[in-house]
Parts: structure tokens; sequence; C-alpha cells
């Protein structure tokens, strides 16, 4: 029986515990013929999102419902003095409402409170109101007087690292802005490294901060029967909001329910708990009356969070032969006003492990400014750090007349940098290069001739990641009934990914079950079992194989009942496709409901666990991509043609929703190379652009054609089913290759996105008049 | 300040069925049916105009219903993604997204489809460009618009199948008839 190696609570220490578990199954061979697996089954879904008929938490309708608005702060820095709502509680129609001068204190981003006398970014909460309609809530918001003294503030990443600048956060005591402590990351020694390079590259880069804008905003519908709380919260992780609301307002956690249905996009910004689901629940309370408080789009840019903006210096040593012997690097990032919690944005990971390199040192911090608390987003860190060191590596490329691909393959690592373990696919990256290698050259070998001002360009880059290999715990339960179909129930989430459907075909595939015959419970606290955020790719390779341990549990139980009854040892038996072969014969099949229905009504149970990540190895993720841009020299008008993109993600499960997740990673990435970007006035401390007039997300006319090209190996050491996340990996290396297509164009090293008409102008303006520097000097 | 004004009386047909309504002026069409009516197959997103989630047809027309007042559509002819199936037989256009996998998370899909719907019923021939052009207006946040393009020219395909084959099997009933 295999045990967790479980973190104890509070001791600090690891010990091995022994938890409930089913046998470590043996993985699918890579080259098993699976029936259910790795087949293009339409989204099980489908039907509802395309009716209208899927419930989001913004659709909740109950008797009574109330609405709710919040306050938010106009100033990005400020002490309430004063705050009178009693007109707005007189209003008719309004049915609560929440100040820091009635609400009770809950703790809120580990040092601050769900209502706090000093306010530290504009959208910050001040009030909070439940009303008959949006509309009265507002009016209500407008009767609301409030006096404030501002206080300084800093908004800028470069003016919050600087000597005297203003706290941004007056009660956190740590140096200047700093809002955690430095994170010193050192092997090797990168002096002696640097001094016996015979190239050097050293390049500033800054990334902006980018906002999800998931379509479906953050919010959640609260209501009380008697000390139980049923929230349906917009959430990626319906166990994590649970455990946080239940913490802040001091209830068991069997006292709160929290479900998701369907969820409007998340991408990273809605793996944990956020005041709403605190509010909402509040509201209700007080109102006696269920209250739906959903936020709009403005909120939805300002309060819960972006990618958090970098500053990066990198810088490379290598010899002549393209061998990396140190990378340094500098990194600084805005992280707003709060710690969410959640996962980090580590800038630091992809410098540490993308390429072997025995000399590595980076300074990574994170500070403080008055704007909304950053959040991890689609691969956070990741994007970030490829920005910066796939255009280093560009530049290398190119001071060493090297190729491309060609400079990474000499660089390769098998092994994780970090652990010192060897990869669970250590070819995982080289099957991308191999896969992309024809395209690229061909790429080459056809690029066009500049025609008349628009120039054409092809850049390169490569990525890893640290999600997609899952995060166990997680858990399954599997009911085979008396007709022979199957409830699957598991906690998880489909956050819009395709999880019930992927999921579904595991189950369909462990169980010997059509597709057709598995009901999939998920997104309810009250149903359970656990399981964790559907974050870092996680979902499909945490989930998958509790359920194929759960199936197995099930195919046991259904074979034992079969032997007795067809008199047959059970050792002989299979189930496949809905039916029970002898020896593995389809042609002696007795259907499996032949067997289910002379047992009832009693049903076979089955419950899986994942297991531990291996432990003697690392699971990542890779992929290389490259794009071909026309650059037009007049308008610095920039078109991205074509993106081509290899990934390592382990077995493909549903190639269709693969390349759905590919296509659609892939346009985030281009939006976030070409058009997005707050854009935030650091004399006001205020986002301009926070709202999808002036945020621009891709639409229609801006995706270039995307082809992605299947690895699908099955990663068999990851975990049993050899089915690695794919939802963060296709964004990470888009941008980057762009900005390296850019340069190909038209020589210009962008180093800040978003690559907008009036940047490329300056820049070409900027050659046209004065020496172009060399690349790599 | 603003303060809530009487309600009025507004009715309209709503997916072929005559609707009445007491809203107050400053209700939005986009929340007058997703509050008074409970219709929420139509999404609220931007509010304002610029993501297009909120798509139905009015008087043959895509218009964002966050954008035109409930009380501005007295007697006008409205159409939301409730009223596109027919019982449990999908639109062509709702079978054409599943095939095509033209949505991840599902919150712009109803006013996609409403976009292309208008846009199938004016032009049934409609040209890719023609379709784009249809869905410029509407966000896709999780980027399917490849696989939405697609859709809807499969929509069209299937629309074209139908009427053939509709026309076909009245040419048959019109030949019974002609022979009687």
């Amino acid at each position: 029986m295999p045990a967790f190696h479980v973190s104890v609570k509070g001791s600090g220490k690891d010990a091995t515990v022994a938890v409930q578990e089913g046998d470590a199954l043996a993985p699918w061979p890579a080259d098993a013929d699976l029936a259910a697996v790795g087949k293009p089954y339409s989204r099980r879904e489908g039907r509802q999102k395309v009716t209208g008929r899927a419930r989001y938490a913004y659709d909740v309708r109950m008797p009574r419902q109330l609405y709710a608005r919040v306050l938010r702060s106009p100033h990005p820095h400020a002490r309430i003095v004063q705050i009178d709502a009693s007109k707005a509680e007189a209003l008719s129609g309004v049915h609560a409402v929440l100040t820091v001068e009635n609400a009770p204190e809950i703790p809120w981003y580990g040092d601050s409170q769900v209502f706090s006398r000093v306010l530290h970014c504009i959208g910050d909460e001040v009030a909070a109101v439940a009303a008959e309609s949006e509309e009265v809530a507002d009016d209500a918001l407008r009767l609301i007087e409030v006096t404030y003294e501002p206080l300084p503030f800093v908004s800028d990443l470069e003016a919050a690292i600087g000597p005297g600048a203003p706290k941004a956060r007056e009660d956190v005591e740590r140096e200047g802005n700093l809002a955690d402590d430095p994170k010193i990351y050192d092997r090797g020694d990168t002096e002696s490294a640097f001094a016996q390079a015979d190239i050097m590259v050293d390049r500033v880069f800054h990334t902006a901060s980018a906002a999800h804008n998931s379509l479906e905003p953050h919010g959640a519908t609260a209501y009380w029967d008697g000390e139980n709380l049923t929230l349906y919260s917009s959430t990626q992780s319906v166990f994590t909001v649970r455990q946080q609301v239940a913490e802040a307002l001091g209830l068991p956690e069997h006292h709160v329910r929290v479900i998701m249905e369907h969820m409007g996009g998340g991408f990273g910004a809605k793996q944990i708990a956020w005041k709403h689901d605190v509010l909402a629940a509040l509201l209700s309370k007080q109102s006696g009356r269920p209250v739906q408080m959903m936020l709009d789009r403005r909120a939805e840019n300002l309060a819960v969070g972006h990618r958090p903006s970098t500053h990066q210096r990198v810088q490379l040593a290598a010899r002549r032969d393209g061998t990396l012997l140190g990378i340094r690097a500098e990194i600084a990032q805005a992280r707003g006003a709060y710690l969410t919690g959640g996962e980090a944005s580590n800038v630091s990971g992809m410098y540490q492990t993308l390429y072997r390199c025995e000399n590595v040192h980076i300074e990574e911090r994170s500070y403080h400014v008055n704007i909304g608390p950053a959040v991890a987003f689609r691969a956070p860190g990741h994007v970030e750090a490829a920005f910066a060191l796939e255009q280093a590596m560009d530049e290398l490329a190119r001071a060493l007349e090297m190729d491309p691909i060609a400079l990474r393959r000499t660089n390769y690592a098998e092994v994780d940098q970090l652990s010192d373990k060897p990869f669970t696919l250590p070819e995982g990256l080289r099957l991308c290069y191999d896969a992309v290698a024809p395209e690229w050259e061909s790429a080459r070998r056809q690029r066009s001739a500049p025609d008349g001002t628009v120039r054409r360009g092809l850049g390169f880059a490569a990525h890893d990641w640290v999600g997609g290999g899952g995060h166990p715990p997680g858990y399954a339960w599997i009911e085979l009934q008396e007709d022979g179909t199957a409830n699957v129930i598991t906690g998880t989430q489909d956050i819009g990914t395709g999880t019930r459907t992927g999921l579904s075909q595991v189950a369909a595939e462990a169980l010997g079950l059509s597709v057709d015959r598995i009901a999939f419970r998920l997104g309810d606290t009250g149903t359970g079992p656990y399981a964790p955020v559907s974050s870092g790719s996680a979902t499909q390779s945490t989930i998958g194989p509790a359920i194929r341990d759960a199936a197995s549990e099930v195919v046991r139980q259904l074979l034992d009942a079969a032997s007795t009854i067809m008199e047959i040892p059970a050792s002989r038996l299979s189930v496949r496709e809905n039916a029970i072969l002898v020896d593995g014969d389809a042609s002696r099949a007795t259907p499996v409901e032949q067997i289910t229905s002379q047992l009832g009504p009693h049903t076979i149970q089955g419950r899986g666990a994942r297991t531990d990540n291996p432990a003697s190895k690392s699971v990542r993720t890779f992929g290389a991509q490259f794009a071909e841009v026309d650059v037009d020299t007049t308008t610095g008008d920039v078109r991205v043609v074509r993106i081509v993109t290899a990934h390592d993600i382990g077995r493909i499960v549903n190639p269709t929703i693969v390349d759905s997740q590919i296509i659609g990673g892939v346009t985030q990435g281009v939006g976030f190379a070409m058009t997005e970007g707050q854009v935030i006035d650091h004399a006001l401390g205020r986002v301009m652009n926070a709202n999808l007039e002036e945020y621009k997300v891709p639409t229609v006319g801006d995706v270039p054609e995307i082809r992605h090209l299947h690895i699908d190996v099955a990663d068999t050491e990851a975990n049993s089913t050899g089915a690695k996340g794919v939802g963060e990996p296709p964004l990470v290396p888009t941008a980057p290759a762009i900005a390296n297509a850019i340069y190909d164009a038209v020589g210009i090293r962008l180093d800040a996105n978003p690559f907008s008409r009036r940047r490329l102008l300056d820049a070409l303006a900027a050659t046209g008049s004065s020496h172009q520097e060399e690349p790599g000097a | 300040m603003p303060i809530a004004d009487a309600e009025q009386r507004v009715t309209f047909t709503l997916n072929g069925r005559e609707q009445a309504l007491l809203v107050e002026p400053r209700r939005t069409l986009l929340d007058a049916l997703r509050h008074d009516l409970e219709l929420t197959g139509t999404k609220k997103v931007c509010d304002m105009g610029d993501c297009g989630a909120c798509t139905v047809i009015v008087d043959g027309r895509a218009m964002y219903a966050c954008l035109l007042l409930a009380i501005d559509c007295d007697g006008r002819e409205i159409r939301t993604i409730e009223g596109v199936a027919q019982g449990d037989a999908l639109d062509p256009l709702q079978q054409a997204f599943i095939e095509h996998d033209a949505f991840q998370c599902g919150f712009c899909t109803s006013g996609q489809i409403m976009s292309l719907r208008a846009l199938l019923d004016a032009h049934p021939n409609a040209s890719e460009e023609q379709i784009r052009t249809a869905v410029s207006g509407n966000i896709c946040r999780c980027g399917a618009y490849p696989n939405i393009v697609a859709a809807g020219k499969r929509a069209a395909e299937l629309m074209r199948e139908n009427s053939t084959a509709a026309g076909s099997a009245s040419d048959h009933i019109a030949m019974q008839a002609g022979g009687r």
C-alpha cells in the first residue's frame, strides 16, 4: 500500500504518513491501444453552452435574491477619515450595507483586512451594498459620504525601487517598498564564468502588467440556511474558497459548500478566494436573503489581479561554440498593493532550468506599488522570464552567427538543475525542436523578399514550465450502476478547459465503458471528494490518475462478480467497450449491464487517489515555437502571419481540445506581445484602460495562422495516464518569438511589450538618425 | 442624484411570443432579459458595448443588448440565444459550434452565435470575410476564433444542405400532387 509523503502542518518537517490508498497502477504503455483516450470527442457540456443554458455563477437566480455592489477607493493611497452610510441604509430597496464601521474585522491578504481604514490602491473596497437591483445598489453607493485623507503614493516600479520613494504600504515593515524577502539564487561561479566568456549579452527588458479580463467577472452568490452557507463562486478552486471563507467567517468547513458548475474564464486570477466571496456571505447574513455580488468590468481590471510588470536585466556568457558558461539575471516585479497568495509569479524559474548551465546567479525582488494586487496569470513568471531570456538567447545566436535552434540544442538540459533530478521525459524538449526545426528551416528558405515597405521576419523561442505534471493529492469516486452506466464524482473544476470531457475519456477507458455511459460530476465541495485548484495546467494530470485508480477498483469488483455469474475465472475476464470479454475475445462478449443488473440494487463502488509524483524525477512540460511577422516600416504596423508550435504535454487525451488550448494560449500570447498592457498614469496612480475598450485583447482579426505540431508521446514516468497539462505552455514562448521575428525583419530589438506602432515607429526613427547598436554589445 | 423613476410598460416580441414588461426607464434590455425575464443565456461582460457578449437580434439585426434601454424596445422583435434551437433540435450554428469546438469557457458563445445567426439570416451564402466581420465585435478571451469562423462556415453549409433537402422534399410532394 503506497503512502503519501506529507508535510505535517506546523512542525515544518516532512513525515511519511499512511493515508487511504489504492494500488499504484502501472502506467498505460506508451504504445497502448486505447479506445476512448486520444479520440476527438466533442465537449460534454457543449449543448448547454451553445443553448445558453450552462449556468455560471453570474446566472444564479434564487427567490428574493439581492444584488450587491462595492464602493471602491478613488485614491491610490488614502486614509478614511470619516464614513457615513446612513443615507444609503435609508434608501428604499437597500437591505444591507457594510463598511469598516460595522463590518467584522476579518484578516485578508495576510497583512490587511477585508475592510481597512487605509486604502492602498484605486479599486480598494470601501463599502458594500446589497439591494433589490444593481441599479438601486449603485444609487446607494452614491449616497455614502466618505472623507478621505490622501497619502503619498507610488505606482511606478522604477520609482518604487528608488531611494526616498513614498511607502506604498505604510503598514509593512520592510525596507523601502520591498514586498517580500529577496530571492537570491546562486550556483557555480558566475564571476569566473563571465571572465572566461568569448561572448556576452547584456540586456534590460520590461514586461507590462497584463489583465486577465476573463469574460465572466469574479463574483459569487451566497445564501444561508441556518448556519450553513452555500456559495456559487466563479472560481478555479472550490475547496480553496471553502477553506478561506470558512476561516474568514469562523465556520467549520462542513458548514460551507462551494459550487462552480461553469466558469467564464479564470486564467489564474480565480485560484483563491477574494473579498467578494466573504462580502456576499456577510451581506446575505445581514439581509437574510440570497446575495449575488459580481464585479463590474472596471473592478475586474483594478481589484482582482493582473500579471505583475517586471524589469529584468539579463546577462549571458558563452563560448564561441555556443556553450553557455553563465547566466545572470536581476529581476524586479511590481506586486501591487497586496500579496495575494496562490501561485506566485516566479520569474527566476526559467533562468534556472531551461538551459544547461553550471553558473547561474539570479536576484529577484518584489515591490509593493499602489495599484491593485497582482496574481497568477497563465504560466506566471515564465511568460515574463521567457520574454527576456529568449530575446537574450536570440541576441546570443546572432552574435555567434548560430541558428537559434542549434544554439539551444547545444545547451540542452536533461536534468532539472534545481533538484538535480532527471526529467521524466528527458527528450521532451528535443522532440519539440525536432518537430519545429524542419518547418523553421523551410520558412527561412521561403522567406519572401522585402515587398515595398513590408519586411518579413522569423523568430524562434523555447520554454519550459513547472506545471503540467499535476499537484497531488486529488480524489475520485465512481459508482457503477445497475444499468451499466457510471457516475464519476470528483471535486475538481472545469474552468473551460474541457476537463469534463478529457476526464470522462479517462474514466471510460479505465472502466471499459463508452463515454456516453459516464455521468461526470464536479465543481461542488458538497459532493466532493477533494481535488486541488485548477491551476498549473494540473487538472488532467492530477485527477486523471485518481479516476483510473477508482475505475480499477470498480473493474476488479465487476470482474469478480462476472466471474461468479459466468463461472469463469476472473483472471480470464476483461472489460472493453461496454462488454465483458473472455480471454480478450470480442466474439464472446457479455454486456456489462447483464452482470450489473443481476447485482441490483447493489452498485459497485470504487474510490481512487492520485499518488505522489515520482520522487526521483522532475515532471515538466516543454515547448518550441516560431513566429512569422510582416513589419511595415512606414506605419510601424506588425502583422503576425503565422505561429508554428510544438509541445511536450505527454499523451494527448483529446486532440481537438488540446488544439483549442494551443490556439487559445498562443492567441493570448499574441495579445501580450502586440496589444495588451495596463496603461498607468503614474502622476495619478491610476490605470487608464480598466475596460475592454482601451485594454485591447485580441479579436478575430488579430489571430494569425496557428499550426500545432503534435508530439503526443506518453510521459509514462510522470503518472499512470501519461498525460500532462497543456493550459499554460502555449503562450509562454509567443511574445519573445514575435519580438525575435521583428528583430529579424527590421533589426529592432523591442525591449518592452506591447509592440505598439508607436514603439516601433519611435525605434525605427531612432535607428534612422543614430548608429544602430551592435547586437550583444 | 439619480433616483428610481416609475416603471413603464413595454411590449415586444421575444423569441416569437409577445412579452409585456414593467421596467424602470434606466434598465437596459440586457438587464431586463437577465433579471426581469430570467433569460441568463445573454451574457453581461463589459456593459458598455465593447465585447459583444450580450448580442441579441433586434428586428433582424445583431445588436448589443447592453446599449439598448428596454423601454426603447417597445413593438420590436427580439431574439435571444434561448430562441435559437427548435425544442431539442439544435440550430445548424449550434451544431457547428459543437462540431468545431468553437468555444472553451462558453461565456462569449451566445453572443457569437447571435452575431452569426443575424448574418446567416440575411446572407445564407455568407463568405468567410462576412463571417469574420460579423464576429469582429465579439471578444473570445479563450481565443477560439479560428474555430468560430470554421463553425460559421460549416453552419452556412449545413443550412444549404437542409434547404436542398427541404427543397427536394417539397419537389417530391409537388410531383405527387401533380400526378394526382
